[in-house]
């Protein structure tokens, strides 16, 4: 039996396909989201990489920002819960979630079963997401994906203060033009992530495993800074970008199991 | 208004009486009566005494909210200079006060004014303010004073740090009330009539009692009351409480809850899945959308603290008035944090609710600040599941409703999976 996940989220769109409700034949991500033509090519590119079509998909759940969105789901489940299913199937040991994605920091605590105990989520502000970073990387004139290869060299995190994005931004740019070297600005904006998520964890309370998920935990620097200021380590799950249609996925497998026992019944 | 109410159903009466209200206002500004802007936890009782017609800033910003025409207003307060942290209430009464005056001023009805939803109430003569649910009501009603050139009655109730509220605070209170008996005999030009005074007592318990048995009804499981109608009648309970429309209005309420209760009638036609406690304001600008998102969810409201800031009850015979005001200030957000989360579990376990929604509302400061506190310890008590979202009660834009429903939907699902357990 085949189900499948989709995450619409705000800045991508991920699908992942799963056999049986464990071995995944397809993950797939488009770094575009809800609006945009991400979702349907994220599809596409599952269905082209699996082999497999929407009508051999036993059940679909959406999750993520745009689940709404996405008319196709049998079921639409919170990217809460979606993401707290997914790392526990792939880190059981897993009881803290911190998830970075573009414009939600979340931290999530789990149970021994896997239940959300409790959840914080950023407010109404990009600071401290993925946004915040792509802000930041243009400004450093850089990419996203070189900002931890920079926070390795730096020597030192200069501190960055603003909440504001914008205000933010201001900071790097009168910090560049004092020539206060690259790296360690690229090291103080991972750290200034990094405090804001470990804001809303310290919230939950931390229990170990503390496992970091979302587009963001593929910048090695914030991990880095994540580990620091909670003083202990950080799994980074595989994949993270897809551990919330991973999530999803599992749902719809159990929605399948479910409808085909009312079936029968 | 020669309507008669006979057959008319609650939610017809509460149309009505609400409309009324407002129309006593102009008519008593027309015949050259005094009208008062006054605060909403602020007693009515010495003014309706006096046979001034009352009118509530906060209801009326509520309801401009509601029928989304707050922007327009806060417009008008942020050119002149108010804070976007300031309270919204405030903001949309001070924009709304600005363009009455300019009305009055000018004798041009400035556009704003004229495309606005906002009920048409009449500018004040005079003004009353309490500081029993925040301290914003001071300057807010401070400025409405000297921006109008009229007098301003401040009723001081001093915040209760422990429980339960000491003799000397009520016999403060008391003599406030009566100081404020005073500067009214002088506004007035005429004695303070204190028979009139215990019939308006009077009719003011019998209007928090029919208040208080709707608020119950919310009890039964599953429940003939979604207490989201509790946001849309409270503008009585706030406006009308020492008039006979809110008894009126809520009597039939409640009968109506009652009757639908034997009958079988509930307030989800479909199962309620799961019960919730709102704790603070209503997000006036999105309630459709907040209320509908829940129903979706199959959540229904059956707790809610902000309704229950009027079950005013005291005894009515009390000359001395300690018993009136030990009932104004010993509303919840004007005590302790014990008693908050007192106040609060009753309202959770009254309501049999599987889980609580906060309010983390930008205007409210006073209800949110403890909210973080208050969420904390009520979990640590009951181990029942929250969430808290962002929001305001009267400027839309403080408000994403996407965030809004990930978190309901969330908790949902934490109540859902503790369910079934």
């Amino acid at each position: 039996m085949y189900t499948m996940g989709i995450d619409v989220g705000s800045a991508s769109s991920k699908v992942v396909i799963l056999e049986d409700g464990k071995r995944i034949v397809a993950a797939e991500v488009v770094q575009v989201g809800t609006g945009s033509s991400g979702p349907q090519r994220a599809l596409e590119m599952a269905y082209k990489t699996s082999g497999l079509t929407r009508e051999d998909m036993a059940a679909v759940v959406a999750t993520g920002y745009g689940r709404f969105a996405f008319e196709d789901a049998d079921k639409q489940i919170s990217e809460i819960s979606c993401h707290a299913k997914g790392i526990f199937y792939l880190v059981p040991t897993a009881r803290t979630i911190i998830d970075i994605g573009g414009q939600d920091a979340k931290a999530i605590r789990l149970d021994s079963k896997g239940g959300v105990k409790q959840f914080f989520m950023n407010d109404k502000c990009a600071a401290g997401t993925g946004r915040f970073l792509d802000v930041m990387a243009r400004v450093l004139e850089t990419t996203v994906d070189k900002l931890a290869e920079c926070d390795e060299k730096a020597e030192e995190a200069v501190p960055i203060s603003s909440t504001c994005t914008v205000f933010a931004e201001s900071e790097v740019i009168s910090q560049l033009s004092k020539g206060v070297d690259r790296n360690s600005i690229i090291k103080g904006v991972h750290q200034s992530v990094a405090s804001k998520a470990c804001g809303l964890a310290f919230r939950g309370g931390l229990e170990d495993d503390v496992v970091m998920t979302g587009g963001v935990a593929r910048n090695a620097g914030v991990v880095r800074a994540v580990a620091r200021e909670l003083k202990r380590n950080v799994i980074v799950a595989p994949q993270p970008q897809t551990t919330g249609a991973l999530g999803a996925a599992l749902f719809a497998y159990e929605e399948a199991k479910k409808m085909k026992k009312e079936g029968l019944e | 208004m020669s309507v008669t109410t006979e057959g008319m159903k609650a939610k017809e009466l509460l149309a009505y009486y609400q409309a009324k209200a407002d129309q006593d206002a102009r008519d008593a500004k027309a015949r050259g009566d005094l009208v008062c802007w006054s605060a909403s936890v602020a007693p009515p009782e010495f003014c309706v005494t006096m046979g001034i017609a009352m009118v509530y800033p906060e209801t009326h910003a509520a309801g401009i909210g509601a029928k989304k025409g707050a922007l327009d207003m806060l417009e008008v307060a942020d050119r002149k200079g108010y804070s976007i942290d300031c309270c919204s209430y405030g903001r949309v009464n001070m924009g709304y006060m600005e363009l009455l005056k300019e009305q009055a001023i000018t004798g041009k009805t400035p556009e704003v004014l004229a495309n606005s939803p906002a009920a048409k109430v009449p500018l004040p003569d005079l003004v009353i303010t309490c500081n029993n649910i925040c301290n914003t009501l001071l300057k807010w009603y401070e400025n409405l004073a000297v921006e109008l050139d009229i007098p301003c009655i401040v009723i001081d109730v001093p915040f209760n740090h422990t429980m339960p509220i000491p003799e000397y605070a009520k016999s403060y209170i008391a003599d406030q009330f009566r100081n404020a008996i005073s500067q009214l005999e002088v506004i007035c030009g005429r004695p303070f009539d204190y028979k009139k005074f215990q019939e308006v007592r009077e009719q003011t318990q019998r209007s928090v009692y029919q208040w208080n048995r709707i608020a119950k009804m919310s009890h039964y499981k599953p429940s003939p009351l979604n207490c989201f109608d509790l946001f849309n009648y409270m503008a009585l309970i706030v406006a009308c409480r020492s008039l006979d429309y809110a008894e009126i209005t809520f009597k039939k309420f409640a009968d109506e809850l009652e009757e639908n209760l034997k009958a079988g009638v509930y307030a989800f036609k479909g199962a309620e899945k799961t019960r919730v406690t709102w704790e603070g304001i209503a997000v006036w600008p999105y309630l459709g959308h907040t209320f509908k998102s829940l129903k979706a969810l199959g959540t229904i409201m059956t707790g809610s603290a902000y309704p229950g800031l009027w079950d005013l009850s005291y005894d009515a015979h009390d000359e001395s008035l300690h018993s009136m005001a030990e009932a104004y200030t010993r509303i919840y957000i004007n005590t302790c944090l014990e008693n908050k989360v007192n106040v609060l579990l009753n309202i959770v376990n009254n309501g049999q609710c599987d889980g609580i929604v906060y309010h983390l509302n930008r205007s409210c400061k006073l209800m949110s600040f403890l909210n973080v506190e208050t969420a904390e310890i009520i979990k640590e008590k009951t181990g029942l599941p929250y969430v808290q979202f962002d929001g305001d009660q009267t400027d839309p834009r403080n408000f994403a409703p996407a965030q809004f429903d990930t978190r309901v939907q969330a908790l949902a699902e934490m109540m859902e999976a503790n369910m079934a357990e």
